[in-house]
């Protein structure tokens, strides 16, 4: 399988009043056409990570990697204009909450239609027809009248499809899920699961899945990166999970309480040091 | 009375409209002294209207409350924010950004006419597992976690005999999630308190709940035990699907 995106050392530095805050401090993976879930707690450097890959992060922060390689483009080497050309065409991204993430005053048809006509040229017509079937495919029912809805109109699921919608339209060949589920009802969370499921199977996509949930991390992903303190500590099989070495993985999947188990009071993480050195 | 002890607290037929929307169908529970009941649903089901109705704080239109054996009239009394206290979902809104760790714990004391208030505080914070050095620190200078500490502080503060818990956790990473409910039944057990707590997360409700009731659209869809729902003795397909996919995602068999 040949890597589709390669990233080796990579540091994220964002300067401040009190010093130089290192956010992600020397990643290294490769990504094939697979799943591969980044899972971390708050402040780990998982969204970071993958807004760098996307290049969105602020302009004042510093980002160095030894590679930082998509597809045979050496990401912080190439110019502005084609690192735009790339991002929503061929590396897309879906953010946590469709309530902030869409524009709230353009209806969702016309977002993906604009989206569409950024990347490629086509007919008024054609995108109209493209954004609808996408909207058919990630299963909203009735996509003419969800085409003409505002994002206010729709319910968090709906919306958060309108978002995979919208990314996918492009056909991208990676795609950077940020917490795409974490702002869902657990019975909807599952749904908009399982379309991402089949669109990144049946379009042999890459995904990266950033989540702080590791449970469901590891039921979606083919494989985990754990993150702490801006590293990983441990790249795993989303099947050997349980079988974790690292103590800050275990602690995570030993800290949840568990329906079926009895445990009073709930293991807590007792935080090393040595795991941020 | 039918029982020799009055229940902590009883809610009858309770019905909430907001304008034109029936947010509660009349839903009756009750909660025994010292009891942890859990109300689990998706988001619009009522669950946290439940709890902002008898914490007074939802337009009350029909049934009836009662707290420790007294009905609740339409305005809460001071008296009644001694017995109940309710802990938000969001640290990060529900602390004011611009007053002290000190300052918050003392206006509920200043509130109630308390007297020793600088013990009161001290000890406050000691119950929580902060410490005196966060007295004076502001909220922005505190960890989700710490907010939820100092959250949990001012509830307990007034000495009250039933809390209500919003989501107390769901803005918390696992590890603090942990360290949290460990605390909350920490306190419970010390003080014999009553917890009314809401969560959309079934495995949180199943952990610090004896019982609990599912909630759908305003109205009961069931109510069980904890030990029945973790041993999947459910009579309603909807409780049986919140189950499932709190159990995470399942890929259907592949069809090649």
């Amino acid at each position: 399988m040949s890597a589709l995106l390669t990233v080796k050392d990579l540091r994220v530095q964002f300067p401040t009043r009190t010093g130089v805050v290192d956010a992600v401090r020397g990643v290294s993976f490769t990504l094939g056409r697979e799943r591969l879930g980044i899972v971390g707690e708050s402040g780990s450097g998982k969204s970071q990570t993958g807004r760098a890959i996307m290049g969105l992060t602020p302009h004042h922060a510093k980002i160095t990697a030894d590679t930082l390689n998509f597809d045979g483009m050496d990401l912080l080497d190439i110019s502005a204009k084609e690192r735009r050309s790339l991002r929503g065409n061929r590396i897309a991204m879906i953010l946590q909450d469709p309530k902030y993430s869409l524009n709230p005053v353009m209806s969702i048809g016309r977002q993906i239609v604009e989206t569409l006509r950024t990347h490629e040229k086509v007919s008024k017509a054609e995108a109209r027809k493209r954004a609808l079937d996408m909207l058919a495919a990630v299963q909203i029912r009735d996509p003419e009248r969800v085409f003409n809805l505002h994002p206010h109109e729709v319910s968090g699921g709906m919306g958060q499809r309108a978002m995979i919608a919208m990314m996918l339209v492009t056909g991208p060949e990676l795609l950077i899920a940020d917490e795409p589920t974490s702002a869902l009802d657990v019975t909807v969370q599952l749904d908009v699961l399982r379309i991402l499921d089949n669109l990144v199977r049946d379009r042999g996509m890459g995904l990266i899945f950033i989540s702080h949930d590791l449970r469901l991390v590891s039921s979606f992903c083919d494989r985990v990166i754990v993150m702490y303190a801006g590293r990983i500590v441990e790249e795993i099989a989303a099947v050997d999970l349980k079988n974790a070495k690292h103590p800050y993985t275990r602690g995570l999947m030993n800290c949840m309480p568990q329906i079926g188990t009895d445990r009073h009071p709930l293991p807590v993480l007792d935080r090393k040091p040595e795991w941020a050195a | 009375m039918n029982n020799l002890q009055v229940a902590a607290l009883s809610v009858e037929n309770l019905e909430v409209k907001y304008d034109r929307f029936r947010a509660l169908r009349g839903v009756s529970l009750d909660v025994q002294q010292g009891e942890s009941f859990g109300l689990v649903g998706e988001s619009g089901s009522g669950k946290s209207t439940l709890l902002r109705a008898v914490a007074g704080l939802a337009p009350v239109t029909g049934g009836a409350i009662t707290v420790n054996g007294k009905t609740l009239g339409s305005s809460r009394t001071k008296a009644f924010y001694r017995e109940v206290q309710m802990v938000f979902q969001d640290p990060y809104g529900s602390l004011h950004p611009r007053q002290t760790v000190d300052r918050l714990l003392l206006e509920p004391l200043v509130v109630h006419g308390f007297a020793d208030i600088e013990k009161r505080i001290l000890r406050a914070l000691d119950e929580v597992g902060l410490g005196s050095s966060f007295r004076f620190r502001y909220s922005h200078q505190l960890s989700g976690g710490q907010r939820q500490r100092v959250a949990i502080a001012r509830a307990l503060i007034l000495e009250p005999s039933i809390l209500l818990l919003d989501e107390p956790t769901s803005a918390l990473d696992a590890s603090v999630q942990a360290e949290v409910l460990n605390l909350l039944e920490q306190i419970r057990r010390d003080r014999k308190l009553t917890f009314l707590m809401v969560s959309h997360d079934l495995a949180v409700v199943t952990h610090m709940c004896d019982r609990l009731m599912v909630m759908q659209n305003g109205a009961e869809v069931e109510r069980l035990s904890a030990t029945d729902l973790a041993r999947h003795v459910v009579k309603e397909d909807y409780t049986r699907n919140l189950l499932l996919a709190s159990e995470g995602f399942v890929r259907p068999e592949a069809s090649i």
